[in-house]
């Protein structure tokens, strides 16, 4: 069983939802990276997601492409961002991690290679943005092979057809993003994820995340209610963004606003 | 090889490039996108009334004008020019804008959007947008809107909004990223007009067949005009719009050879270039899979080129396929040749051309000399060069 499914199985005895923080890896800069991971499972983080910096990223707002920009300010890619998983699980060997970010780093280094690197860093994980389950068939059967999840996105307009196609070629767990629109934007309707998710589940028994508009306790609280995990990324990269001449604060910042949601959701 | 060309698979597939690589939130857009050019370029209708904006709106047929003069001088094959440059807005941009704008129309969408490099698709963009009165936003590279300033006024004239781009390079790769972040954000009511063959599945392949009219006619004109088919066909490759208009027409005449142009820029050798096909890799970017400048962790890198819609790091994934499979050949010409295409087809036979078109020129005044007399090169000429005048006096050291 991957470590994401029995992530899922232990949080659901314990009737627990998963809080998972999303930051792009090498921002601000390569160092601050892997302390931080470790910092946010203390503050209650289930899972990371780590984002691959890349220079175009289509599906991202302002706060993640700014973010993206500075960690290739000091090269920051694929490659490294492995690593960094790898040294991460030197001392973390419970947390899932999650790789996300776009299919052309995948792509340039090769199928069967990045899943052997994803492999040896011991990554659970792997969320394409722009990789639909129509062209994914060989990546998801190369990680599969090595029990990694290929974890897919499903909009508002994503029809019955295709959260069951989703469902079919994913694991671990499905994302929703809970807007039209790019990472950081718009803000939550709450009683529409609802009945979206209503939707979602009667085509899926995968846990199911959702981001996209997640920003401070109280929405965290609220998509507790309705979702087995939540997903928070551009609200703590702005801590970063709003703390550049001092990386310290930035940590704090984040691991406070982490805490206040693990409180919200556990409330 | 007798086997008729029928590229791509309903998924958009063209061998292994093209395809559809987009966040979710587009997947549904797209669907009813091919739905649509599914439909409506079968629809009698649809056809009617896209002939009919070409003809009295765009001007078409464009003339084949046979370069006589440019011909003796070069000494060897006899060239053809096909004149996109006559058509309205300047350039072959529009014959694609019409088509889209009509099916955006029948689709029922009240808002435009476009990328745009050299500007000459956002003013075509812009242009059908006025004509039907749609709301129209144009993303352009803030390096772009420096450098094209004119067509950016011109856009503003035609009542479009012009977004200039801050992020990444500034330049055509970035338009088009922030031109898809658009789209998710309202795809209720926006149409995505696409300027070139690239992008997810249909664009690539509707691209292509609302510019396939360059082709057709260019056949059909060189048929009555020199009695047999032309021998070899040149276009210059940004995304690849201009160049698979010209060639999709003739891809079953096997000896019919096919030249595409890429952007050397500085020179392949510099890396300061914007000639994927040349010197890049297969990749995906854009929504389709294709071959692209990236370095070995993926990321894009930042390409370059005198002609601002010659800058883009991808191409059309159709021109991948026909790399690959040597149906048409890629070559690459630098900026300083491509200016002395610019002055030769200017001096010669009194036509100013873009800049882009300048390198299809370029290689023609190459090829031309190696070829009997008896023979035949139709060179696209894309779009005029009044939208560069600018650039050409500056580095020219001319103040105008
Ligand atoms: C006159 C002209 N030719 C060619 C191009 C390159 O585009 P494509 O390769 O799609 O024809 C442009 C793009 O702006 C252009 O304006």
């Amino acid at each position: 069983m991957s470590r994401l499914t029995s992530k899922f199985a232990a949080l659901k005895a314990s009737g627990r939802k998963a809080l998972i923080p999303f930051i792009t890896a090498g921002d601000p800069y390569p160092e601050f990276t892997v302390p931080l991971l470790h910092e946010m499972v203390r503050a209650g983080a289930d899972i990371i997601e780590l984002g691959v910096p890349f220079s175009d990223p289509m599906a991202d707002g302002p706060v993640i492409q700014r973010a993206s920009e500075r960690a290739l300010s000091h090269h920051v890619g694929l490659r490294k961002v492995l690593s960094m998983a790898a040294e991460f699980r030197k001392t973390d060997q419970t947390t899932p991690l999650v790789l996300m970010g776009y299919l052309n780093p995948i792509e340039i280094m090769g199928y069967e290679a990045f899943a052997n690197a994803a492999q040896r860093a011991d990554i659970d994980g792997v969320l394409t943005v722009d990789m639909p389950p129509e062209e994914a068939e060989h990546c998801v059967s190369l990680l599969r092979a090595r029990e990694i999840d290929q974890i897919f996105l499903l909009a508002p307009n994503s029809d019955a057809e295709r959260i069951r196609k989703m469902d079919a070629v994913g694991s671990g767990y499905l994302y929703y993003v809970s807007l039209k629109g790019v990472t950081g934007a718009g803000h939550l309707d709450t009683a529409d994820v609802e009945r979206k998710l209503q939707i979602i589940r009667q085509n899926t028994n995968l846990p199911i995340g959702v981001g996209f508009g997640v920003k401070d306790a109280e929405t965290a609280g609220l998509i507790a209610g309705i979702a087995d995990a939540i997903v928070v990324g551009s609200a703590l990269i702005t801590k970063i963004e709003e703390n550049l001449p001092d990386p310290e604060m930035a940590k704090a910042g984040i691991i406070a606003l982490l805490r206040s949601m693990r409180q919200a959701i556990d409330a | 090889m007798t086997d008729k060309y029928d590229m791509p698979d309903a998924l958009g597939h063209f061998g292994p490039y093209g395809g559809i690589f987009v966040a979710e939130t587009l997947m549904p857009a797209i669907t009813q996108l091919n739905e649509a050019y599914q439909r409506y370029l079968q629809d009698p209708e649809f056809i009617a009334e896209l002939d009919a904006d070409l003809k009295h709106y765009v001007g078409r047929p464009s003339p084949l004008y046979h370069a006589e003069r440019w011909s003796r001088e070069l000494g060897g094959a006899q060239i053809y020019l096909k004149r996109e440059d006559l058509n309205h807005t300047g350039a072959h941009k529009v014959n694609n804008t019409v088509g889209q704008a009509l099916l955006a129309k029948r689709m029922g969408k009240t808002r435009i959007i476009a990328e745009t490099g050299a500007g000459q698709h956002g003013v075509a963009t812009a242009t059908v947008a006025a004509r039907l009165g749609l709301e129209c936003v144009v993303y352009m590279g803030a390096v772009d809107v420096a450098r094209q300033a004119l067509n950016v006024y011109r856009m503003k004239l035609l009542g479009a909004r012009v977004v200039a781009v801050e992020s990444g390079s500034k330049t055509l790769k970035d338009a088009l990223n922030e031109a898809m972040r658009d789209w998710v954000t309202n795809i209720d009511n926006t149409f995505y007009i696409i300027g070139t063959v690239a992008g997810p599945h249909p664009y690539p392949a509707m691209v292509r067949d609302f510019q396939a009219v360059i082709g057709r006619e260019a056949k059909q004109q060189c048929l009555e005009q020199a009695g047999k088919l032309p021998d070899a066909l040149v276009a210059c490759v940004g995304g690849g719009s201009n160049a698979i208009g010209l060639f999709y027409p003739f891809i079953d005449d096997h000896a019919v050879q096919m030249f595409g142009v890429e952007a050397a820029g500085d020179g392949i050798e510099t890396g300061r270039h914007s000639a994927p096909l040349t010197a890049g890799r297969p990749g995906v970017l854009h929504g389709n899979r294709t071959y692209l400048m990236a370095d070995d962790d993926g990321e894009i890198i930042e390409t370059h080129s005198i002609s601002a819609g010659l800058d883009y790091p991808g191409v059309g994934p159709e021109h991948a396929w026909l790399k690959d499979t040597g149906r048409a050949q890629y070559v690459s010409i630098t900026d300083s040749e491509a200016l002395e295409g610019f002055h030769a087809l200017t001096k010669m036979e009194g036509i100013i051309p873009a800049l882009e078109s300048s390198h299809a020129m370029a290689y023609v005044t190459r090829l031309a000399p190696t070829m009997r007399q008896d023979q035949i090169i139709i060179v696209n000429l894309s779009g005029r060069g009044d939208k560069d005048m600018h650039t050409i006096a500056q580095r020219e050291g001319i103040k105008v």
